[in-house]
């Protein structure tokens, strides 16, 4: 298990190696409103590594995955993937990733099956394919059972279900995942664990901000422990 | 290209320290000509031989109708600068700017209003550039409402940028669409606010005045880009040397 | 199906599954054309003067009803996120919710403008006229409204201040629109006044998209 801690110091790795599905962060910054939440922040995930963000509150954990993602605009810094530099706003990069926040993504009104099939739609999976990927994906994320009811009508746990269903809909390497666990019974969190090892041993790349143990083992697992600045 | 040159000169002190040197630089010319100009409008000029001394309002009236428009060109310009070089000084000078094109617009229709009851008999008429400065005033009351709801600053910078832009694209097309309105519901109007020609000694009253206002609405906004970036950076340690 | 027929299709089926949103505007046109009546003279021929305003607010005003939750609803559930981070362009799918915005008000509004026009005794030659000019000028409301529905994003209550934004940018709009109108109504050709209305819809359509995108990203920051 690597241990990256932010401490604003963390010497740059001058020639990285160009290392196939390899997500760097270089020197990156991140204010909210005038204040610097995060600033020099470097680390790199590799395939089939799970890359767990810990920190207090406010320490800017969904900040960052946020900016991972492109939802916000960095200040400064880059990212690179698969060896080259990438911007995270483009449509190649968020391609390759899914997304999941703190609420799982649901439309009250639409069933779960019919949530899946617009989110099918979205990632381009073509018409022929997307009830079979739809129907996958629910197996996969055990929520087969409750596929035809509304979105509004499920508890907690099964809504944190579905968002997993997501993550199964269509197979990105990036996995950026907020709070995966919350709500989640210990069968929700065994499966969550199923989930991320299975996408890491499709070397896919995870990056979860959570506090509580995911239950990987600790050859998969990086740490980047996030603190506030003493300024 | 490299942009950083760019940048240095935009950098937050700098444009504080330029603008606190430029600011009397427009404003004494501002002032000298404004008073001339007051002199020679008022007291020199002949009064008009259709309106009487009515007329001698063009002065503050054209002046100012002349800079609502203008100063949301501007406005326009700095969002958009901000908007597309990341340029937070620009974003600061295009919220400067909103406070002074809306009091120009109102000085310009409260004017128009005041020029109007000589000739119309009444106050308000529903002249096309009456009505499309009351537009500019809607528009210009709408950015300052959306900047001042959105509480993060930065979003409130970029929303209120996409908005100038959206403005300053439909500002030709309502000016347009409201004279169009106005030439179908009226017979062609017997009173023409200019007339093509003007005799000299009231015409270069008019030209000090306009050049005097806009040295003046540089002025103002320099002060007000000064006062802005203060409080925009109010953190850093430069703000603190300034201030103490 | 693309990205935009995907987004209409949903927010469609969204609108039969909630048939108030489709049913409020039309009860609200309906509403301000009799306050005008009440407020004014029940006599046709005096309301037929002032028809073309009256129809023309109404359907202004009304097409603003469901703009608020126009993009803050998907915001607030977190659906908006995940459609643009699927890496499809934002203005499509912009394009994909104002469609549906206007399949779900501005279309409904012009059906229901002749049975409005009709009691403010509108004659029935000028129908044809009237339902052109209406579904040229609900397609920029629609489109308007989007720009003003994505900038109010990030406000809290930003219902007036929506209305704020998007009024004084409707004024060609409303101009053109009341002018075909008073056309259609005294018997004149108005070919000429839709070709503005459509340069206005064309116009719209081709910017409104793109201005509205940016302003969905920076609103979801």
């Amino acid at each position: 298990m690597v241990r990256f801690t932010y401490t604003n110091r963390y010497p740059r790795d001058a020639n990285s190696t160009v290392r196939y599905k390899v997500l760097e962060v270089i020197d990156l910054t991140l204010c909210r409103g005038a204040r610097p939440v995060l600033s020099g922040l470097h680390f790199a995930v590799a395939p089939g590594r799970c890359l767990q963000v810990l920190g207090a509150n406010g320490s800017g954990k969904t900040t960052l995955l946020r900016a991972l993602c492109g939802l916000l605009e960095i200040d400064g810094g880059a990212f690179r993937w698969k060896g080259g530099p990438v911007e995270p706003r483009s449509p190649e990069f968020q391609k390759e990733l899914v997304y999941l926040g703190h609420d799982p993504p649901l439309k009250g009104d639409l069933s779960v099956a019919e949530n899946l099939r617009f989110a099918a739609v979205m990632r381009g999976i073509p018409r022929l394919r997307r009830g079979e990927a739809v129907s996958a994906a629910l197996r996969e994320a055990d929520a087969s059972r409750f596929a035809d009811r509304l979105a509004r009508s499920l508890s907690a746990g099964q809504r944190r279900r579905v968002a997993l269903a997501l993550l199964c809909l269509a197979p990105a390497p990036i996995w950026l995942l907020d709070e995966p666990v919350t709500h989640l019974d210990t069968t929700g969190l065994a499966l969550v664990t199923r989930l991320i090892e299975g996408h890491l041993q499709r070397s896919g790349l995870v990056i979860a901000a959570t506090h509580q143990d995911l239950g990987l083992p600790s050859q998969a697992r990086d740490e980047l422990v996030l603190s506030r600045r003493a300024a | 290209m490299d942009w950083t040159w760019f940048h240095r000169l935009a950098s937050p002190p700098h444009i504080y320290r330029v603008a606190g040197t430029l600011t009397p630089w427009f404003a004494w010319p501002a002032g000298l000509l404004i008073v001339s100009a007051l002199y020679a409008g008022l007291f020199l000029a002949p009064p008009d031989y259709q309106q009487g001394e009515g007329f001698r309002m063009i002065y503050v009236h054209a002046p100012s109708a002349w800079l609502s428009v203008m100063i949301y060109g501007v406005m326009a310009t700095a969002a958009a600068v901000g908007l597309i070089w990341r340029m937070k000084v620009a974003h600061a000078a295009a919220a400067s700017c909103a406070a002074i094109g809306a009091s120009f617009t109102f000085v310009s229709l409260v004017t128009g209003m005041l020029w109007g009851k000589p000739m119309w008999g009444t106050y308000w008429v529903w002249d096309p550039r009456l009505t499309a400065q009351l537009v500019l005033l809607f528009l210009y009351l709408g950015y300052m409402a959306l900047r001042s709801g959105i509480d993060d600053l930065g979003r409130a910078d970029r929303a209120s940028a996409v908005l100038a832009i959206i403005g300053v694209v439909n500002l030709p097309i309502i000016r347009y669409s409201v004279e169009w309105w106005n030439s179908i519901h009226q017979a062609p109007s017997v009173m023409k606010m200019e007339r093509p020609s003007m005799p000299f000694d009231m015409l270069a009253p008019l030209l000090m005045m306009l050049l005097g206002f806009t040295l003046m609405f540089a002025a103002v906004m320099l002060v007000r880009v000064r006062a802005e970036v203060l409080r925009r950076e109010r953190g850093a340690s430069w703000v603190k040397e300034v201030v103490s | 199906m693309s990205a935009w027929a995907g987004v209409l299709w949903r927010d469609l089926r969204l609108a039969f599954r909630r048939p108030g949103q489709v049913v409020h505007p039309l009860a609200f046109f309906a509403v301000v054309a009799l306050l005008f009546t009440l407020g004014y003279t029940p006599e046709l021929g005096k309301l037929r003067q002032i028809a073309p305003g009256v129809l023309w607010v109404g359907a202004l005003l009304a097409s603003q009803l469901s703009l608020d939750g126009l993009f803050r609803e998907d915001a607030e559930d977190g659906t908006l996120e995940q459609m643009v981070l699927s890496g499809q362009p934002v203005a499509a799918l912009v394009l994909g919710k104002t469609a549906a915005h206007w399949v779900i008000t501005g279309l409904p509004l012009t059906l229901m403008a002749p049975v409005v026009g009709f009691a403010l005794g509108v004659p029935v030659a000028a129908m044809p006229g009237i339902l052109c000019a209406l579904a040229l000028g609900t397609v920029s409301l629609s489109l308007i409204g989007a720009m003003g529905a994505s900038l109010t994003l990030g406000v809290r209550r930003g219902g007036v201040l929506l209305s704020l934004l998007t009024l004084p940018l409707a004024v060609p709009v409303l101009i053109f629109g009341a002018r075909a109108t008073e056309l259609a109504i005294a018997g004149e050709g108005l070919t000429g006044v839709l070709y503005l209305l459509g340069s206005l819809a064309v116009l719209a359509l081709t910017l409104a998209p793109l201005a509205a995108a940016a302003a969905v990203r920076i609103g979801l920051e």
